[in-house]
């Protein structure tokens, strides 16, 4: 059967995200599949040179829109380590806060994406219009929608008044009682199941030895989640991993969902411990020495490699983004399946191409 | 301990020849450990390459100097994911990775006119 090359991306109509895949097909039957980045290969990292260690807390923010905090949160981590400044109990409170408030607008975002993939546009407006109580919260909060600027190094910048925070937890009330309702909408509608049950199988073994990262990692029953290690302020929380067994599109689709409860729920239990205190503590001297920083993004493990040389500019900023981490599962997953079922595997690993090339 | 920040000095992180880097991570990998990532630094005349590796959020790491302008044998036989990343690191630290599997000839994230090395502080230019 003659084989058939078909570029796919990075600009294509179901696609939110620029992956640019070349895959063979044999019979609308994938046979192989070869990444190219670039696209929106910014050089980031680079800047280093130019940029200061606390100017580049501003760079890596813009890394990736949707997951801004939680880059800049595992910057200031590292950096923290580096000039070994410990951060005040509030200031590590507040960082949960903000980091589950975006992990909850990313899944919330991603839902609505899948959802449209099934053409299912009053849905997806459904769930973008959930997420938009998100937005104003991190608006009222941080001062911006998208690039939740909060973090400095030894802390945070601004604090959540008791007014905010009553607004914050009524809107998790709200949000909450929304998304179940959706959830069953999506999750038991028959096409849905019929478009992911059994598809896109990444099992256990595979998942872990090819390096999944995040609900892509746990879908396939691995309770692999950085916020095991109690970073910021989650060992003070009840924190357990969501994790589900069969390792397809559905259960990544499943986990996700999974996880936007449970963000609800380490936001009310911060709030409820949440310390008196002061925001942030003063750094003092220069980075120095080399350091590794890893922190639970929406889509998974990131991690920086910071390396200082005791001037004021670092001698390197390396990021691993979650989907990175994430491609080689896929092109594992994309052998063997539809050619019309590539759009929705590739949506559940939630790819993010602005974080992947920097 | 698991940690989610770990400085890197001597003690934590041995310093390998180039020819022990594949043996290192075949008993890791037995282990049970799983490729994280790996990363560069441009130490002038060599390259630092760092290996990520981590078993229950456990992070190991190995490292190995490359003068510039040598070889170092390819991981991606034992961690076949480790193929981007010697292809990014080979794209922009001109690193030269013996065996991989499938090389973009510098052309991952640049393009062809794209002569330099853009991360090396001395760039070596592709031929």
């Amino acid at each position: 059967m003659a084989r058939t090359v078909i570029p796919f991306g990075p600009q294509h109509p179901v696609l939110p995200e620029p992956l640019h895949l070349t895959l063979t097909v044999e019979d609308e039957i994938v046979k192989s599949a070869i990444p190219k980045l670039g696209y929106v290969h910014r050089g980031l990292e680079k800047l280093a040179e130019i940029r200061d260690h606390s100017q580049m807390i501003q760079i890596v923010e813009r890394v990736c829109g949707i997951c801004s905090t939680l880059h800049a949160m595992c910057y200031c981590q590292g950096i923290e380590e580096l000039m070994n400044v410990e951060v005040p109990p509030r200031a590590k409170f507040l960082r949960v806060i903000w980091a589950e408030m975006h992990r909850m607008h990313s899944h919330l975002l991603w839902l609505g994406l899948f959802a449209d993939a099934f053409g299912f546009e009053s849905l997806f407006m459904q769930f973008w219009r959930i997420r938009e109580r998100i937005m104003d919260l991190q608006e009222a909060t941080s001062g911006n929608r998208v690039i939740v600027s909060v973090n400095c190094v030894g802390g945070v910048k601004r604090d959540i008044d008791a007014e905010t925070q009553k607004w914050i937890l009524d809107t998790m009330k709200i949000v909450e009682k929304e998304v179940l309702q959706l959830k069953s909408t999506i999750m038991d509608d028959f096409t849905v199941k019929r478009r992911t049950v059994g598809i896109g199988v990444l099992s256990k073994e595979k998942a872990y030895e090819m390096g999944a990262a995040g609900p892509t990692l746990r879908a396939s029953g691995i309770a692999q989640d950085l916020r095991q290690t109690g970073y910021a302020a989650y060992s003070d929380l009840n924190f357990e991993p969501v994790i589900e067994t069969d390792g397809d599109c559905y259960a990544r689709t499943v986990c996700r969902f999974n996880e936007v409860f449970q963000a609800i729920d380490l936001i009310r239990e911060a709030f409820t411990k949440l310390p008196d205190g002061e925001l942030a503590v003063k750094a003092k001297g220069l980075p120095n020495g080399e350091v590794v920083s890893r922190v639970e993004q929406p889509r998974g493990e990131v991690l920086y490699y910071l390396k200082g040389n005791g001037t004021k500019f670092l001698e390197r900023v390396r990021i691993r983004t979650p989907t990175f981490a994430n491609i080689p599962p896929l092109l594992d997953m994309l052998p063997g399946c539809d050619l019309a079922d590539v759009p929705v595997l590739i949506l559940t690993i939630d790819p993010c191409i602005s974080c992947t090339e920097r | 301990m698991k940690d989610s920040v770990l400085i890197i000095n001597e003690d934590n992180t041995p310093e390998l020849s180039p020819d022990k880097i594949i043996t290192q991570t075949r008993i890791l990998k037995d282990e049970g450990f799983r490729f994280v990532t790996m990363s560069s630094t441009d130490l002038g005349e060599s390259i630092c390459v760092l290996y990520h590796l981590d078993k229950d959020l456990q992070l190991v790491n190995l490292k190995v100097d490359v003068p510039k302008g040598s070889k170092i044998p390819s991981i991606a036989s034992v961690y076949g994911s480790a193929m981007l990343v010697e292809n990014e690191i080979k794209e922009h630290f001109g690193v030269e990775f013996d065996g991989l599997p499938l090389d973009f000839q510098g052309m991952l994230y640049l393009d062809e006119e794209v002569q330099k090395t853009p991360f090396c502080k001395i760039g070596i230019t592709r031929v």
